[in-house]
């Protein structure tokens, strides 16, 4: 064998390694932060410490609902915000924008997807912030005074706070995937539905968006996967109160990476903590990780079959 | 729906607008070429260069070792991989998964891996973790401009009998030069940005990086460490930094605008 395919040879197996590699890793990581996290479960039990709200380190008491519930919290009213946004948004720049529009739109949409999270944190705490504080949260808490809005946290580092930041970081995401499924319905389904006399909205609701619909699922759960796990911007804005159940969307809440994130220094002096942080750094990446591989599965799918015409 | 776009636009400005009009008043050359005096907690003097430096030199070294993974990942999946190969497939599949993941995890995943190997917060951690989070960054969209390539190019050094090696070492690379550098570019712009993996496992300092082997200090933890202080002082260097970063990662995005622009050029979207 000459030295040409030797080399050839030897690159392959390197590259091929470097591939197994990639994929090794993402199991490498959920197998280390379970190793990390199985103390706490053998001891507690993965009910205890899923469903208790008891949060005491210090005397062996780690139950992470009230963090899972700040988590639920903050994403859903991230999504509430950001999905029809972004929809509305991704067919506007795909069907009706003029092309000189979309060369405008698009670079904004990157560069919003570029900016780091704590530039996002600290607008958050300059912009938003004061007007849930001085606006939203009297105006709807006294006029309002039940469930979603009935609250005595005066700050404005609220849930609300932190949802609106989430809301506008995910939607970069959520706008992008959903754009380009959009660009990937072929022309064919527009011309006939306009053939067919429909007006330019009907066939996007009709055609376009009836083509489109499990894309956008997808993009939807990409954009759900990044608010469940973005941290330091929640962090700066949620409030991270402890010992504190989320009632409302002015209550505070302390979602699960900025527990983690919050807790580093600590945890390696109490037995056990160390154990409960990576357990919540496990859900973290089981949680975003299964709601990743359905969107990609759909979208890769998408890519690589592309819709019929029919 | 333009209402909607329209909004999109205008939060970026406004965002723009808020981090500039409370950080540029915090900006001289004091802020930029002092490190911070009497500690970056309380004290009130100094600039914010340990962090500048700490964020380039971190950036940097994990850009390098993401490139060291992801060009040959690359190139396996584009020269050496049919292209709807069922491995294909799955190493794209993984990657984007990866990608999903978010950065706390990656910064807990290296803290793991530090109490594994007995290492402390340090340049070196936070490197290898940054390097971890940005590779699959950096490999997608590497994979997305290879795919600009058009295959009749290998085909052609094929059917001059070159092996698949100098194919992709001479052919393929050089084609894809412009989509490197972007991709390159907007994983450096992530990495650069990203506070939670790297709290864990780079630590922060009063002092310039000048050993892999102990903690650094980095903008995005600048930020968010000053501006949780009481003393506005403090907070004024919080404000300076994120107008740092900001101008910092404005640059990289338009830099990796022109650079695809280079091989977009002739491509319909």
């Amino acid at each position: 064998m000459d030295i040409r395919n030797l080399k050839d040879r030897i690159a392959s197996r390197v590259m091929c390694t470097l591939c197994m590699a990639v994929v090794g890793l993402a199991f490498l990581m959920a197998f280390g932060l379970f190793l990390k996290a199985r103390p706490v479960l053998s001891l507690r039990g993965i009910f205890n410490v899923l469903f208790s709200v008891t949060w005491h380190p210090t005397q062996g008491h780690f139950g992470l609902a009230s963090f899972i519930m700040g988590t639920l919290w903050v994403t859903g009213i991230a999504m509430l915000f950001a999905v029809p946004l972004s929809i509305c948004t991704a067919v506007y720049i795909s069907e009706y924008a003029h092309r000189r529009t979309r060369t405008l739109i698009r670079p904004v949409i990157d560069v919003l997807a570029g900016v780091s999270p704590v530039i996002y944190g600290v607008w958050g705490v300059i912009a938003i912030v004061p007007i849930v504080r001085d606006r939203l949260m009297p105006f709807l808490s006294s006029r309002f005074p039940f469930f979603p809005f009935a609250s005595d946290n005066y700050t404005g580092y609220s849930a609300l706070s932190a949802g609106i930041v989430l809301a506008v970081m995910i939607s970069p995401v959520i706008i992008s995937v959903t754009e380009s499924v959009i660009r990937e319905v072929p022309l064919g389904v527009r011309e006939a539905s306009l053939a067919l006399g429909a007006t330019k909205w009907q066939t996007v609701k009709h055609a376009v968006l009836k083509k489109a619909w499990p894309g956008i699922i997808a993009a939807v759960m990409l954009g759900l996967a990044r608010a469940f796990g973005e941290t330091i911007a929640v962090l700066m804005v949620a409030g991270c109160a402890l010992g504190f159940v989320t009632k409302s969307i002015f209550d505070p809440a302390y979602p699960l990476p900025a527990l983690i994130a919050n807790t580093y220094g600590e945890m390696m002096s109490v037995p056990l903590y160390d154990a409960a942080i990576m357990l919540a750094a496990f859900i973290l990446l089981a949680v975003t990780a299964a709601f990743n591989m359905v969107g990609w599965r759909i979208l890769l799918r998408i890519e690589k079959e592309g819709f019929s015409d029919g | 729906m333009s209402l909607s776009a329209f909004v999109t636009v205008a939060v970026l400005f406004w965002l723009l607008v808020t981090v500039f009009a409370k950080g540029l008043p915090a900006l001289n050359l004091d802020m930029l070429t002092k490190t911070p005096r009497g500690g970056y907690y309380i004290g009130k003097e100094g600039g914010i260069l340990n962090a500048i430096l700490g964020s380039l030199s971190l950036g940097v070294g994990a850009t390098a070792l993401a490139l060291l993974v992801s060009l040959p990942v690359v190139l396996y999946l584009h020269v050496y991989l049919k292209k709807l190969s069922k491995r294909a497939f799955i190493v794209r599949f993984f990657l984007d998964v990866l990608w999903g993941i978010p950065s706390i995890v990656y910064g807990a995943f290296g803290f793991t891996l530090m109490a594994f190997f007995g290492v402390r917060a340090s340049l070196l951690a936070g490197t290898i973790t940054v390097a971890f989070l940005i590779m699959p960054i950096m490999t997608r969209s590497m994979d997305e401009a290879f795919k600009m390539i058009p295959f009749e190019l290998q085909e052609a050094c094929f059917a001059l009998g070159s092996t698949r090696l100098e194919t992709a070492v001479r052919v393929v690379l050089r084609q894809a030069r412009a989509g490197i550098v972007t991709a390159v570019l907007i994983a450096f712009g992530r990495g650069i940005g990203d506070a939670a993996s790297v709290l864990f496992t780079a630590g922060f300092t009063d002092s310039l990086p000048y050993s892999l082997f102990k903690p650094v200090a980095t903008l995005p933890l600048a930020i968010f460490f000053q501006l949780g202080t009481p003393f506005p002082e403090v907070q004024q260097r919080g404000y300076a930094s994120a107008v740092v970063l900001t101008v910092i990662i404005l640059a990289i995005s338009i830099a990796a605008r022109v650079f695809s622009k280079k091989y977009l050029k002739h491509i319909e979207r």
